[in-house]
């Protein structure tokens, strides 16, 4: 039995250790965020935040992660009370199929945890380990861009992940 | 609310025929009966019931019907648009249910951009019909003349304010009827929710987390699979010791028939450690032979070939004086889908379920009930959306695969999920093509002759048949390969978009078919019509220099076609194209044009590349484009499809192409099959939509994907002076050519 | 290490300024008058060609190519010991460049590191190698350069205190260290020998990276290719004491240099991918004379490196799970997957008992790999290695290190470990906080 904090909750995971973070999350805690695209390491849809920085969940292993706070795409909002990242890309419609979407999101928000104000070259840069293939890119930054400025005027706890 | 419709049932019972009671059975009679009469709108033509596409219940719960699959494009939403629209019910007050062989039409395959003409065009007509139906039975029962009527949110009302719900009124079989050719369909002038930008239904779920995709799906009981793929094509499984794997913490079992090879698993996980295992334990007897990849363009064009003359027009008037030839290749390509294909499969008391990603859930369940050896009518496929697939990708292979497993396993809900490597090595590409292109001009700068000659595979080896499906050819009682065919004109295959769209006096379209396939493909996002658009509107613009002529009017001087001139002068005003312009040092500014199909979408995309001379490095800049769609439903959709196709397609064509030696597959990966990051996202782009009010739908999803290509390799030819004609456009070649 | 390092530089600076004062007159050299720039077409595009590769060769891009700026238009900030000097413009822009130079000019900072305005060069630019650089490749380098596309943009101004913000300082510099004629040569080794120590010790400059410093800055003539540093990574021994597990052969080293990864040694990474880069541009039998030549540099095998056979098994496995038993465990969750995934060089991960890195003196470069990863060249075939900083802490890391050396390495532990991690997250924290572009494969595998 492994423990893990998963958006603000205790769980213990009956995994082993060598145990990609992403399995856990998807086949013991039954989340659907953080998808697997590649396993390798190579695409960035499995991306998560683990202790306010953004990680690659597919090659993870549970080890790693033992006792440090993993948020999931799940644990930033809901469709009724969507986070500000999620509610910008509602906004910018910034998804085709959405497969790597998530994955894209979590990285954005670790990025504006760290960097209120990012400049649209900072976001490029920032988002260079994730594919898209629909080629949404485009609306991907826009919202990126529109969750900065939606955090901006937010109340600052949105900031921070749960 | 909107103006009165008279209709009644009476004339649409005696247009339509007979009632007929249950859906199954109607699948049988239907291409006979709409042979007969005139033809109906769209997809009615095969599925004439209205309530096949619109159910209302006495609860007053609305449902629209589509047997196409949602796959990222948005239609879902645009079909709960037309269907709201045409009903006069808020948006909100329907849902979309999605293909599924239980409860939805036989749409055959979600391709081509046909959804929106097939579907959309039957369920704006069936909408409309059964809106005209509820506002006669309304007046049956209010006894008042129909025209007197009007309807809003679901209710039909009476000029005395009587009101009586669609809930109400829908009792007895009211929709089970066929539907009439023609339809009352409201004023376009009048929509409230056709040509909105309603946000996407699907896009909530998406950016929560919530669950959407087949992926997600967690039946009570599941277990994972994992299959073990040959490393070859035709590699024959010579031994596999599985004793030390069976005993594996967590394992199952595993499934081997023949060639097919999988492991099941109660924890995922679990499933890929003895999935790796299984691939070492496994030893193939390899044989596949593969062509040269270095000379790939002769190793196609070497093989024996149907020809056929596609098209001739002759004007012996027309003389040429000076005269152009050349030769563009495109490799295979991948579809690359970010996530690797996904199955759910259930077999029950002698009856299968898959959840599955397919484009075509009754072809893929024809294939899978023939590989099984079960009848049709015990096998069920239900659409789940996956990831983009942009044509057939692995979803079919992974749906037969999980089939296959889950007869092994009856009772437990088996989800196979491919790796990576799979999705990339086994998954059936786009096919290599090779075109040649000979034109002359006049002396006044005008093409006098064209000649064009396409030599490519079929581009689709889809199901049915269970031969197209991996798990079938593989398994010891295989099924082979089904023989390939050019698919038909007018839309084509390999010679798709082929013959040009613009009035030449003399031209000569030869399409070259092989059915040798060096490599498993089948449909790719426009299928030829992406390598013979980059062909003739490269082609088109060595022309337009050969005669010295602006790119963009050197087209419009050939280019009859009203609203295909409008989206290249719509296109080129928007980008600021004028003659004799100057781009900024190590930039070029490239044009092209397409008509999808020659019979849908009109797409003109301009477009600014930026090229490092040093490195040979390529980036789009900027992109504007415009597009006539016909009728639009959602402007935001369509915007979305064409700024993805344009960043897709820009991915194609300077980065992409599958690798092989002489027996593998090589690119397998994102490290050996590098697409577009976020470096070379472009910093704009504009998409300038012509609306048609009340023209037909023409479907967007394809239209950008060829124009795209040729615009860039234009502007990279305007940028350098060096004109690239084999794909992908890449950072070697463009470097080489520039020292060259 | 580097306010240490500023003392004594600070003390020898004060003996140059002494020294100086009494050679002015070797201190002085003349301006030579500017010139128009010369029209591309002018240059005989044979000799253009040839210069191409030859800047190549040289790097030429690395250093004076900055992310997002003009090709060869500089600004590359240069750390040293003594503060941060700039990368020079040397693109044919006559007011900012060397568009201005006439070609004696450029020979002239080529061969004794002047610029045409007589001021002294700063030894960043490696004149010390380029002073070897024949009048004939110098010919080509100068066409090469001056059929660029002119870029204005002016490099900002170097970061140095006094007084080596003095420039006749650097005159008693050269006077120290720069010699011309410092190319070996053996008839007997043959051609391809010959002409790869020509390259090596001159444009290549290799020494540059791979040769240790002094105190002043100038490479350590008794310690040449015994290994040094660039940027923060460790630039591996070239000469005998190399801790290749597997010893370098002209095959290899020609094989590595070309394509940038070679089955027994693993991939180029860190400034050396940006080398390979570019001599997979160049002709061929260059890269085999650079080859051939440093082959025999590397010297004779010693005991402890073996064929790749034996480098590979695995022994200690045991014995290093044993001692380190967390190490081993992130090892075989994170690292085994790929490392003995079983996939081919250069998409699988290498046989870590085949790396340097891991059996080297310096574990700078497998902490920054594992920090950072590799990340994918845009559009182009790269391997991608996926980087742990944002996963693993600094104490996860550590037993990693040192399970890694344990086993693999099979050599004594690294000292100073734990301080060596926290240094190399920070230049990984640093390196995340100023990324502003996406990566080019002109700049692979920075930290």
């Amino acid at each position: 039995m492994m423990a893990l904090k998963v958006n603000g909750r205790d769980h213990q995971v009956d995994a082993d250790p060598d145990t990609p973070l992403l399995y856990v999350l998807r086949d013991d805690l039954a989340l659907n965020a953080a998808k697997f695209g590649c396993g390798l390491g190579q695409c960035g849809a499995c991306t998560v935040i683990v202790d306010n920085k953004a990680v690659l969940s597919c090659v993870t292993p549970l080890l790693l992660v033992e006792g440090k706070q993993v948020t999931t795409l799940e644990g930033l909002g809901t469709v009724a009370a969507p986070a500000p990242i999620q509610r910008a890309f509602m906004e910018e419609q910034a998804a085709q199929c959405g497969y790597c979407i998530a994955g894209m999101m979590m990285r954005a928000q670790a990025l504006l945890m760290r960097n209120p104000k990012p400049s649209d070259a900072q976001i490029r840069a920032e988002l260079e380990p994730h594919l898209c293939r629909c080629g949404t890119h485009m609306r991907i930054l826009r919202a990126v861009h529109r969750a900065a400025r939606l955090m901006d005027t937010a109340d600052a706890s949105d900031r921070s992940v749960r | 609310m909107t103006a009165p419709v008279v209709l009644d049932r009476r004339s649409v019972l005696a247009g339509g025929g007979a009632l007929i009671v249950s859906f199954s059975l109607r699948r049988a009679g239907a291409q006979e009966k709409a042979a007969q009469g005139p033809k109906l709108p769209g997809s009615l033509a095969t599925s004439p019931n209205l309530d096949s596409w619109i159910r209302i219940d006495a609860d007053g719960q609305i449902t629209a019907f589509t047997g196409k699959a949602e796959l990222g494009q948005g239609f879902r939403t645009a079909f709960q648009q037309i269907a709201a629209e045409q009903l006069d019910i808020p948006f909100d007050a329907l849902k979309v249910i999605t293909a599924d062989t239980k409860l939805t039409a036989n749409e055959g395959y979600t391709s081509g951009s046909h959804s929106m003409q097939d579907s959309g065009t039957a369920i704006l007509h069936a909408a409309a019909q059964a809106r005209a139906l509820l506002v006669a039975e309304a007046a049956r029962q209010f006894d008042l003349p129909p025209d007197g009527l009007r309807t809003e949110s679901a209710v039909v009302i009476a000029p005395d304010g009587r009101r009586l719900s669609y809930g109400e009124l829908v009792a007895s079989d009211l929709l089970h009827v066929e539907a009439q050719p023609t339809s009352h369909l409201k004023d376009p002038a009048s929509f409230k929710v056709m040509g909105q930008p309603v946000p996407r239904v699907d896009i909530p779920a998406k950016v929560t987390g919530g669950a959407a995709y087949v992926q997600d799906m967690r039946l009570p009981g599941m277990v994972h699979a994992r299959v073990v793929r040959p490393p070859s094509y035709g590699a024959q499984l010579s031994e596999c010791d599985t004793a030390a794997i069976e005993k594996m913490p967590g394992v199952i079992g595993i499934v081997r028939d023949g060639n097919f090879l999988a492991v099941v698993a109660e924890k995922e996980f679990s499933a890929v450690k003895a999935m790796k295992a299984l691939s070492a334990a496994a030893k193939w007897r390899e044989s596949a032979k593969l062509p040269n990849q270095q000379d790939l363009a002769n190793a196609l064009t070497a093989l024996p070939s149907q020809d056929f003359a596609i098209f001739e027009r002759s004007d012996p008037a027309v003389n040429g004086a000076r005269s152009l030839e050349a030769t563009y290749t495109r490799p295979y390509q991948s579809h690359g889908s970010i996530g690797p294909s996904c199955a759910v499969a259930q077999f029950v008391d002698g009856a299968m379920t898959v959840w599955t990603h397919t484009q075509g859930v009754y072809p893929d369940r024809q294939a899978i009930a023939e590989m099984l050896g079960m009848p049709q009518s015990s096998v069920r496929l239900i659409h789940v959306e996956g990831s983009g697939c942009y044509g057939h990708n692995g979803a079919d292979d992974a749906a037969a695969d999980a089939a296959l497993i889950a007869r092994a396993l009856p009772g437990r809900p088996i989800r196979v999920q491919w790796m990576r490597e799979q999705e990339h090595g086994w998954e059936p590409y786009g096919p290599a093509m090779v075109t040649k292109l000979s034109a002359s001009l006049t002396e006044d700068g005008r093409i006098a002759d064209w000649n064009f000659a396409v030599w490519s595979n079929t581009h689709s080896m889809r199901p049915g048949g269970a031969g197209s499906l991996l798990a079938a050819q593989h398994m010891a009682r295989s099924f082979a390969v089904p023989a390939p065919k050019p698919l038909p004109l007018p839309e084509g295959g390999g010679d798709r978009n082929a013959i040009p769209i613009y009035n030449f006096p003399n031209a000569h379209v030869m399409h070259h078919f092989i059915p040798t396939m060096p490599l498993r493909i089948s449909a790719m996002r426009a299928l030829g019509a992406y390598h013979n658009v980059f062909s003739i509107e490269s082609f088109m613009d060595e022309l337009a220099g050969l005669a010295g002529d602006d790119p963009v009017a050197f087209r419009l001087k050939h280019l009859d076609d009203a609203r295909g001139r409008a989206v290249v002068e719509t296109a080129a005003r928007e980008f600021g194209w004028t003659r004799g312009q100057k781009p900024p040092q190590n930039r070029g500014y490239g044009f092209a044009f397409a008509r999808y199909k020659n019979l849908a979408a009109y797409c003109a995309i301009a477009t600014e590349v930026e090229v490092d001379r040093e490195t040979g490095r390529a980036r789009l800049v900027r992109a504007v484009a415009a597009v006539d769609a016909g009728q639009v439903v959602n402007p935001d959709g369509i915007t979305n499809q064409i700024e993805g196709a344009i960043v897709q397609s820009t991915s194609w064509t300077l980065y992409e192409s599958v690798t092989f030696d002489d027996t593998r597959i090589t690119s397998i990966d994102w490290q050996t099959y590098p697409i577009l990051r976020f470096d070379a996202v472009p910093d704009s782009i504009a998409v300038h939509i012509i609306n048609r009010p009340g023209q037909p739908f023409l479907g967007s999803g394809e239209t950008g994907q060829g124009p795209a290509a040729a615009s860039l390799a234009n502007a990279i030819a305007d940028a350098t002076g060096k004109r690239l004609r084999d794909l992908p456009l890449s950072r070697k070649r463009i470097k080489d050519a520039i020292d060259a | 290490m580097a306010g240490q390092l500023r003392i004594i530089t600070g003390i020898a600076a004060i003996v140059l300024v002494a020294g100086a004062a009494v050679g002015f007159a070797v201190a002085w050299r003349p301006q030579i008058a500017a010139m128009a720039p010369p029209r591309p077409d002018t240059f005989d595009p044979e000799i253009v060609k040839r210069g191409r590769d030859l800047a190549a060769i040289g790097n030429c891009n690395t250093c004076h190519t900055v992310q997002g700026g003009g090709n060869y238009a500089g600004g590359l900030p240069v750390p040293t010991p003594f503060g941060t000097i700039f990368s020079s413009n040397i693109t044919p822009d006559a007011e900012t460049g060397i568009g201005s130079w006439p070609e004696e000019a450029f020979v002239r900072a080529m061969r004794a590191g002047v610029g045409r305005d007589g001021r002294h060069l700063y030894p960043t630019f490696p004149y010390d190698h380029f002073t070897n650089v024949s009048d004939a490749d110098d010919r080509a380098l100068y066409a090469f350069l001056m059929t660029r596309q002119p870029v204005h943009a002016s490099s900002p101004a170097n970061q140095l205190s006094f007084p080596l913000n003095y420039r006749p300082l650097i005159a008693g510099w050269k006077l120290l260290y720069l010699r011309s004629g410092d190319v070996p040569s053996n008839a007997a080794k043959g051609a391809e020998w010959n002409r790869g120590a020509y390259l090596v010790e001159g444009l290549a400059h290799c020494g540059a990276c791979h040769t240790p410093r002094n105190a002043l800055g100038a490479e350590q003539v008794n310690a040449q290719f015994s290994g040094g540093d660039v940027d923060n990574w460790h630039a591996y021994a070239l000469n005998d004491t190399s801790h290749a597990p597997v010893r370098w052969t002209a095959d290899a080293l020609y094989a590595y240099l070309r394509r940038g990864w070679h089955a027994d040694h693993g991939t180029a990474r860190g400034p050396m991918a940006e080398v390979v880069g570019n001599l997979a541009t160049v002709p061929d039998r260059d890269v085999r004379a650079i080859a051939a030549y440093m082959a025999d540099v590397s010297g004779a095998p010693t005991p402890d490196r073996k064929s790749p056979n034996d480098a590979a098994a695995q022994s200690a496995a045991a014995d290093a799970t044993q001692a380190n038993a967390a190490g081993a465990a992130i090892y075989t969750a994170a690292c085994a997957s790929c490392h003995e995934g079983g996939r081919a060089l250069p998409y699988g991960g290498v046989n870590l008992a085949l790396s340097t890195a891991i059996a080297g003196s310096d574990p700078r470069n497998l902490l920054n790999i594992v920090l950072s990863g590799v990340g994918a060249v845009a559009g182009e075939r790269s391997p991608i290695m996926p980087g742990f900083a944002a996963s693993i802490d600094d104490a996860q890391m550590v037993a990693l290190a040192a399970y890694l050396r344990a086993r693999f390495g099979k050599r004594p532990a690294w000292s100073d470990l734990d301080k060596a991690v926290r240094d190399a997250r920070a230049v990984q924290a640093a390196s995340l906080a100023a990324a502003d572009a996406p990566a080019d494969s002109r700049q692979r595998g920075k930290p």
